[in-house]
């Protein structure tokens, strides 16, 4: 009997350990099982280079290139903010200011991880979108510059946690080698520091990017959520996530529109898989080394 | 050529303005929220319903929907999330299948969220037909926070010190007891924590209770896991992009009980944190 429930037991731990594996090409199979049919609507390239997204006009046009380079616009100012801060603030915190003091303002930053992303877009719709409206003299504030502004500050916390353990990571006796022939702490920080960290620094800069690709709400609220390709920050854009919040409570279950969300869905799927998958890479390359 | 040292110093300053670019404001957002939020918390507004076409009235409906949300997250979350992680470090040998857990683990928590909406729309509210439901939301939310309370509980399991195991098993004790009366209790605390966190994040979550769970507008308290609910973060949503003229005492105050809501967890858990690591023996 007792042997009986110790094989039932090993035997559930040993399902809930492979249930990741399980969920991950779940979401992928049901992705496919309702998106897969707008192929049939619309050609694979048409649909990811198709440069027109109508998709209540007749004949409806599903075109997600506008979406695409949307969110890809919104991510690269999130990116050029974000990892310029990150790497200074991930350098001061552990390296200039007491122990004591790093402490207690990482656990200001990490405080900002937990604030919800419907938050943040409530207060970029209230207090960010207004200043950008008044800085550049804009009709609206609701652009791909609040948007990338508002997703830095979401994928902070994560940046400089992981670079943070990266330069903690680096061995001592590097610093040490460094300091005995004279060089400062600055120059330490850039010639041996720095260096030693970069692929936590890479895997840092790849998760802050499929952080920030993936954020929805926040986005959503305060881009302007126009479908046009965008040629300024200063202007309206609309991101994948964006659409399929935006649009799916709109759409009759099955229809072309239907799918052409979870067609966006299969993208953002795919881009995020890829994109963690080669940040773990950087990550154990570094555990390697170490 | 400038002085290094001079260079230091002001490279540590930049630093030190870049940080400060960080921080600040969170700090001022955190204080604006509480500012502008406190006129409009009130008993009245904490257990009323919505009233007035949700111009007036209190949002307790919400409050209620996100509490049983939460809760029932935590009921499918956990046990998955904890055994997954026993799996990982006291069984899984070093083979390819722990690798393949383990990418996929950091996949599943790099999935977007209204990427997780979806999956629950397709699965838990069509193709298993719970509907747009309680269950449905709990299900979606725990497919998300269930890598963070993997790598928690792992954590935590992986700092229970290897005698303890050792000294169980050689008193005759099975794998599974060993794991059940020895190891499980001395992770507790670790996994306790982690769970807060994930959930706290979870409650706040608004893509993936979009199409499975969340209520535009319904006035009562849900009755059973089969039921739709209002949410606080769709409330917000609902609040500052759909319903025109609210006031803003209503807007700030239903942000302000969301996010004390979601910082009372943080800091329970920050506090077991350090209560245990006091505690702790070894």
């Amino acid at each position: 009997m007792k042997e009986y429930f110790e094989w039932l037991i090993e035997n559930l731990i040993l399902i809930c350990g492979v249930i990741s594996i399980v969920f991950v090409i779940l979401i992928f199979i049901f992705l496919l099982k309702e998106g897969s049919g707008i192929f049939s609507h619309t050609s694979l390239t048409g649909f990811i280079f198709g440069k027109d997204w109508y998709p209540i006009s007749d004949p409806p046009k599903f075109g997600i290139l506008p979406l695409i380079l949307g969110s890809f616009i919104v991510t690269l100012g999130a990116i050029i903010i974000a990892v310029p801060l990150g790497i200074a603030s991930a350098v001061f915190l552990s390296e200039v200011v007491p122990r004591g003091i790093g402490d207690i303002l990482k656990a200001i930053i990490e405080l900002l991880a937990a604030i919800p992303s419907i938050v943040l877009g409530f207060i970029g719709i209230v207090i960010l979108s207004p200043i950008i409206k008044n800085i550049f003299n804009l009709p609206t504030g609701l652009t791909a510059l609040a948007g990338s502004v508002m997703l830095a500050f979401m994928a902070l916390p994560t940046i400089v946690s992981i670079i943070e353990d990266a330069i903690n990571s680096v061995p001592k006796s590097y610093r040490e080698a460094s300091y005995a022939m004279g060089a400062t702490k600055w120059q330490t920080i850039r010639r041996v520091i720095l260096p030693a960290a970069s692929s936590g620094i890479l895997a840092a800069i790849m998760l802050g990017i499929g952080r920030v690709i993936g954020e929805t709400m926040a986005v959503l609220m305060i881009t302007g959520n126009a479908a046009i390709i965008p040629t300024s920050f200063l202007q309206p854009v609309r991101t994948m996530t964006a659409t399929i919040a935006a649009e799916m409570g709109e759409v009759i279950r099955g229809d072309a529109h239907y799918q052409a969300l979870f067609g966006i869905g299969i993208v953002l799927f795919i881009i995020t898989f890829l994109i963690n998958l080669v940040s773990d890479l950087f990550l154990h390359k570094k555990r390697g080394k170490a | 050529m400038l002085d290094p040292r001079k260079t230091e110093k002001i490279m540590f300053t930049l630093f030190g303005l870049a940080t400060a670019i960080v921080i600040l404001p969170v700090i001022i957002i955190c204080a604006f929220i509480f500012i502008q939020g406190l006129p409009g918390i009130s008993l009245q507004f904490l257990l009323d319903i919505p009233r007035h076409g949700m111009k007036g009235g209190g949002i307790a409906p919400a409050i209620v929907g996100t509490i049983y949300l939460t809760l029932a997250t935590a009921v499918f979350s956990i046990p998955l999330g904890v055994f997954a992680a026993v799996y990982l470090t006291e069984y899984a040998g070093e083979h390819f299948l722990k690798r393949l857990i383990e990418i996929s683990i950091v996949n599943l928590a790099g999935v977007p969220s209204i990427v997780f909406g979806l999956f629950g729309l397709g699965l838990f509210v069509i193709f298993l037909g719970f509907g747009p439901s309680i269950l449905a939301g709990a299900l979606t939310l725990a497919v998300m926070t269930i890598p963070v309370i993997i790598t928690a509980s792992r954590e935590a399991l992986t700092s229970v010190p290897k005698t303890y195991r050792e000294v169980s098993l050689s008193l005759g004790a099975t794998k599974w007891q060993t794991i059940r009366h020895i190891v499980l209790p001395n992770a507790a605390p670790g996994i306790i924590t982690g769970a807060i966190l994930g959930l706290s994040r979870a409650a706040g979550e608004t893509a993936p209770i979009l199409f499975t769970v969340a209520a535009f507008y319904l006035p009562y308290f849900p009755n059973s896991v089969f039921d739709q609910a209002m949410v606080l973060p769709y409330h917000i949503y609902v609040l500052a992009t759909q319903v025109p003229g609210v006031s803003p005492k209503i807007q700030y105050g239903t942000v302000l009980v969301l996010v004390g809501l979601i910082l009372i967890m943080n800091f329970s858990a920050a506090y077991l944190r350090a209560k245990f690591r006091k505690r702790k023996t070894w």
